[in-house]
């Protein structure tokens, strides 16, 4: 790894993302003594809390007060630090937006924002707490890159890349056990912007990003047990996007689902859309996540079934996409 | 310690040429933030040509003080002070504001030299220069952090969090001056949105709280060596000051928050100026 940096990930199996964000941080941490760390009175449950366990004096709590801890951070960074913030994706990509963007990404300051609890993971918590908006949000900022790990072992990936990385880096992660989507860190290699494609298909593309990406596998191997030959694109980054993953799936199978735990509007898929639609070449595009709703309350698992985003939800999507043809006949109404 | 003849005919004899050239700017760019620059010159005067360590030729050199105009609109009067100290020509001042220009209202830290940080969204610069002192603390710089709010910001809360963790922080290497001229856009401030007992609140906050005329030298001077002697609390330098100073006819005048001027108003505006020498 670049600069030497080295971090392990110890027990995946048992450690929720957050807890691994915390662990990893904290050994490169070890390596890099321009990291610092700042919460908003949300160490423990973001878990950057660990890194101040070892670094007391590079820990910054300015407690609830998002928006004082986004300028802190851009100060720090144009003194040659490297600020890694987290709070919730809530308060991260809402209740600071302006702040993120006229303090972080228009002084192109390198802050690392690590925003927990993000999309549905919360799901007890209430609506005040979901986060179905941030990937539209920080999308929209000039120069933020924007990543959404699939599991614990991405997130560590994506953490020690986004250190490794010069410029503002949005890093949108869960709360809950998710189960790990890989067997290990080495089964997978994690670059900024390129798509993992997980699975080969020719029928159809199911392109998921964070904690959809499981359900996304298990759907396609129920397709495929019904004959379906099903693509599977784990997309961790939103922003820069990869456009060649997204075309060859385009080119290939002209059937893309996506799957987010986020509203459908100017999210994963909306960025998918772009791609698409400036390519000139057609293709359906299902998109799954929140139909431009607030999220209802309930448990994590729960509401990824509620809103379709979960093996099932995708496998009927799949096969009501499938359903649509491309005949050489007059009928619009079943073409795609 | 009262200044030297010498040394306070020379401020006010920059003051005097700065204000001229907000002024002249404020004219040819079709309008600026014209009241505020005017009350903030002599604080900036004396930090840039009496206190800051900086060096116009190597803009980014690390060991400089570091500046943060909280109150961006401010930022004609910065930019003249920038130029007249050279960090570019003069000149490129007659594109301020215009379409291309690294010059707008707000002055962006990545297009013009000597910018600490893009300001202009109030209530965004005391965290900035806050995280800046921290920055050099922790990295055991010597270099000091500059920030200038204005008072119609103070209404908003971030101001208030940044003010409550810097005295949480124990931010002792960094001065902090509030321009104190009264107006916001649609008023006095104590009629849009009262902020006074302003001095006590700030005591309240954790800070020390000196109150000067932000128009006398030897009082502005006197409070910034005060400042770099604190070593337990932030410190606050509460500047009473004239919004349009220096104008007759913009003192004190809401109007003159941003204002064009024609070429009359302007060379009455300069013998105004020159008129108080």
């Amino acid at each position: 790894m670049a600069k030497g940096l080295t971090w392990t990930v110890a027990d995946a199996d048992h450690m929720t993302q957050a807890e691994i964000y915390g662990e990893v941080l904290t050994q490169l941490g070890h390596q890099n003594d321009k990291i610092v760390a700042l919460t908003a009175d949300l160490a423990g449950s973001t878990k950057i809390g660990r890194f101040q366990k070892d670094f007391p004096d590079r820990f910054f709590n300015v407690g609830i007060a998002e928006m004082n801890m986004m300028g802190i951070a851009s100060g720090m960074a144009a003194t040659g630090l490297l600020p890694v913030v987290s709070t919730f994706a809530a308060f991260a990509a809402l209740r600071c937006a302006e702040h993120v963007r006229t303090d972080i990404c228009y002084q192109n300051r390198n802050v690392k924002i690590i925003a927990t609890h993000s999309g549905t993971s919360f799901g007890q918590a209430g609506t005040t707490h979901h986060c179905t908006e941030d990937l539209a949000v920080m999308r929209a900022m000039a120069g933020m890159t924007v990543i959404a790990p699939a599991d614990a072992y991405e997130t560590a990936a994506a953490v020690a890349a986004s250190l490794e990385y010069e410029g503002p880096v949005y890093i949108r992660i869960g709360r809950s056990f998710e189960a790990p989507l890989h067997k290990s860190i080495d089964d997978f290699d994690f670059e900024i912007g390129k798509a993992i494609k997980l699975r080969e298909g020719t029928d159809i593309t199911v392109i998921a990003t964070g904690r959809t990406v499981l359900g996304a596998i298990a759907a396609a191997e129920m397709a495929e047990q019904q004959g379906l030959s099903v693509r599977v694109l784990d997309l961790h980054t939103i922003k820069p996007i990869d456009t060649e993953a997204i075309m060859e799936a385009v080119m290939d199978t002209r059937r893309i689902i996506t799957v987010e735990d986020h509203n459908v509007y100017s999210g994963m898929g909306s960025a998918v859309a772009d791609v698409i639609a400036a390519s000139g070449k057609g293709c359906v595009l299902r998109k799954l996540g929140l139909q431009d709703e607030f999220s209802i309350v309930g448990y994590p698992d729960d509401l990824l079934h509620y809103y379709k985003m979960d093996e099932d939800g995708i496998a009927e999507a799949i096969q009501e996409v499938m359903k649509m043809d491309f005949e050489e006949d007059e009928d619009w109404e079943d073409e795609v | 310690m009262a200044l030297k003849p010498a040394e306070l005919k020379k401020l006010k004899e920059t003051a005097l040429r700065i204000r001229e050239e907000i002024v002249k700017v404020t004219y040819t760019c079709g309008g600026s933030h014209v009241g505020g620059a005017l009350s903030q010159t002599d604080i900036m005067v004396a930090l840039y040509y009496k206190f800051m360590k900086i060096d116009p030729k190597k803009p980014q050199l690390p060991s400089r003080d570091r500046f943060i105009l909280s109150k961006g609109h401010g930022g004609v009067g910065h930019a003249v002070i920038l130029g007249d100290l050279g960090f570019f020509d003069q000149e490129e001042l007659l594109d301020f504001n215009k379409t291309g220009s690294p010059f707008g209202m707000h002055l962006d830290t990545l297009k013009v030299k000597g910018v600490d940080a893009s300001t202009g969204s109030l209530g965004h610069g005391l965290s900035i220069a806050i995280g800046m002192a921290i920055g050099a603390r922790m990295q055991n710089k010597k270099w000091h952090t500059y920030c200038i709010l204005g008072d119609g910001e103070l209404h908003g809360g971030p101001i208030w969090e940044a003010a409550m963790s810097a005295s949480h922080f124990k931010v002792t290497n960094m001065t902090t001056i509030i321009d104190r001229n009264q107006l916001c856009i649609d008023g006095d401030t104590e009629d849009i949105m009262a902020l006074e007992p302003l001095r006590e609140k700030w005591e309240a906050f954790g800070w020390r709280v000196v109150e000067i005329d932000g128009h006398d030298f030897n009082q502005i001077c006197d409070a910034i060596d005060q400042s770099h002697k604190e070593k337990e609390k932030p410190f606050l330098i509460l500047a009473n000051t004239v919004k349009g100073k220096g104008v007759e006819f913009m003192e004190c005048g809401k109007q003159w928050h941003y204002a064009g001027l024609d070429e009359t108003m302007m060379n009455d505006a300069l013998a105004s100026i020159r008129k108080g020498k």
